[in-house]
């Protein structure tokens, strides 16, 4: 007559030993959902993060041709995946950098009224060394070294050291 | 009976119309001098569906990718009979969209309508409000002009300044570690499908929490109201409110078909990649005044970089300012005047800033 009636037997062994069955159960229905949430979700997260592109600059490139520039003028070439900025000054040297500003990323770009390196979207200034010298940038552009070998001006990172 | 009435009695044997319907026909809405008010969460919902109606038409013709987004928008401006008009009062409608969005939400902050019970009224609104600018620098992008390059190259940016977890959260948006092509994909599905959705769902939450709670009474109408119960009146919502609010959203239109046809908008030069910045670049006019404060931060505060300072600031105070109605305690009078003098403070700042952001160079 007691097993007919599930509920009452249920009640009294709650009341004074655990299930260890239902334990199991229910162990075994979580970790299940668990396990579930986790097999949808982490393929979700990997999607979400680019594949990573290759950087097809390498450490040099041409960034202009021997001519090309007047003095007191500044060209945005292709470095890599980034812009960089080649300066010719009045006195016919070349200077080369980052043209990635320091403060929120915009191209900056060659003033030649200021003779300085100008941000247009927050008005930072950095001097033909790519230091930050006012406004909001924190810190100075990346300089590269520059040379010029037969009528191309090849621009290259520097070596560390 | 005529063959309305006709649809309604099947209508109504088969879904208990009438019973459906019978909460808006008990609404009420106060009326007192201050009523005016109440009309700028519905027209911003009317902006919203204009939004949705006009943002289907240009799916019809819009591709995206870096190669034919601006031709295609080009394509609708010039060949696509009145996709200038179309346009145009996508653009429109998005920019009137969110000036309405914050004066509903000033207006809430000075008649103090977020107060208990209506709190997560308040804060589905203030999520609506991000959103609604999460809207308005995604589709910023898609034109895939030079204004629209720089302004997500900049955003973007700020995204990735967070310490932690701010550089994963920008190569996510960006789609890589700059913007390219991959991000207008990206930026286009937020703006199509995500945010359209999570606001969708948002709306309806925000409007259940109004019907649930009816109108709020302007705490000093109230005093005069419980001063002279001979004073207080209400409106119908039902149809008497519905009429007005929709004289409102017809006038709305008038003004929106008027600007878009006057002033259309108009399309810039299409990004490059490899070019400087602008001179004189600057963000949509809701940006402004974060724009502004973030030229004006010094380089360096104490050891930290005045960007990530001033990003910091803004995220605290957003925050902040989601939680406002936990802040107001009934039984001290303090707090209240406080937060009165804060929105003051915030209204006038974002106001300030605003027009400086615009007027400088």
């Amino acid at each position: 007559m007691a097993t007919s009636d599930r509920g009452a037997v249920g009640a009294n062994c709650a009341l004074s030993t655990p299930i260890p069955r239902r334990g199991f159960v229910e162990l075994l229905l979580g970790g299940g959902f668990l396990a579930t949430a986790i097999a949808f979700i982490y393929p979700v997260l990997r999607y979400f993060v680019p594949p990573k592109t290759a950087d097809l600059g390498g450490d040099s490139v041409v960034a202009a041709k021997v001519g090309e520039l007047q003095l007191n003028s500044g060209k945005i070439f292709r470095f890599g995946s980034r812009p960089g900025l080649l300066i010719r000054t009045a006195n016919g040297e070349y200077h080369a950098m980052s043209a990635v500003c320091t403060h929120l990323s915009c191209t900056v770009q060659y003033r030649p009224d200021l003779r300085e390196v100008w941000c247009a979207c927050h008005n930072g200034t950095y001097n033909l060394d790519g230091r930050n010298i006012s406004g909001p940038p924190p810190r100075p552009l990346e300089a590269y070294d520059v040379q010029v070998r037969g009528d191309e001006i090849f621009v290259s990172r520097r070596r560390e050291g | 009976m005529t063959v309305l009435a006709k649809v309604r009695s099947w209508l109504d044997e088969r879904l208990e119309w009438d019973e459906l319907i019978a909460p808006l026909r008990k609404k009420t809405v106060p009326l007192h001098r201050l009523s005016y008010w109440y009309f700028l969460g519905g027209i911003t919902l009317f902006l919203f569906i204009i939004q949705v109606l006009t943002g289907i038409l240009l799916l019809l013709y819009y591709r995206p990718g870096a190669n034919q987004a601006f031709e295609s928008v080009q394509y609708i401006m010039t060949q696509v009979q009145f996709g200038w008009l179309i346009r145009s009062i996508h653009s429109w409608s998005a920019n009137l969209m969110i000036f309405t969005a914050f004066a509903h939400m000033f207006s809430v902050l000075f008649l103090k309508a977020y107060r208990k019970p209506r709190e997560l009224t308040w804060v589905t609104g203030v999520v609506l409000l991000v959103l609604v600018m999460g809207f308005g620098f995604s589709g910023y992008l898609l034109p895939w002009n030079t204004l629209a390059f720089f302004a997500t190259k900049v955003g973007t940016d700020i995204a990735g300044q967070v310490p932690v977890i701010g550089h994963p959260i920008m190569v996510f948006l960006r789609g890589g570690e700059e913007v390219t092509g991959a991000t207008l994909t990206r930026f286009f599905g937020f703006h199509v499908a995500v945010l359209p959705g999570l606001v969708t769902v948002l709306i309806a939450f925000h409007l259940l929490f109004v019907q649930r709670q009816g109108m709020s009474v302007p705490p000093k109408v109230e005093k005069e109201w419980s001063a002279d119960p001979e004073a207080r009146r209400e409106l119908r919502f039902f149809p008497n409110f519905m009429l007005r609010e929709l004289i409102a959203w017809y006038t709305g239109l008038g003004v929106l078909g008027a600007l878009a046809a006057l002033f259309p908008w108009n399309l810039g030069v299409k990004a490059d990649l490899f070019a400087s910045a602008p001179a004189g670049i600057k963000p949509e006019w809701y940006f402004l005044f974060m724009f502004q404060t973030l030229k004006l931060i010094p380089s360096k505060i104490w050891f930290m970089d005045g960007e990530v300072l001033g990003i910091m600031a803004f995220g605290l105070i957003g925050l902040l300012w989601l939680l406002l109605p936990f802040f107001e305690n009934d039984r001290v009078a303090r707090s209240k005047q406080w937060i009165t003098g804060l929105s003051v403070f915030a209204l006038a700042y974002v106001i300030a800033m605003s027009v400086y952001g615009y007027l400088a160079k």
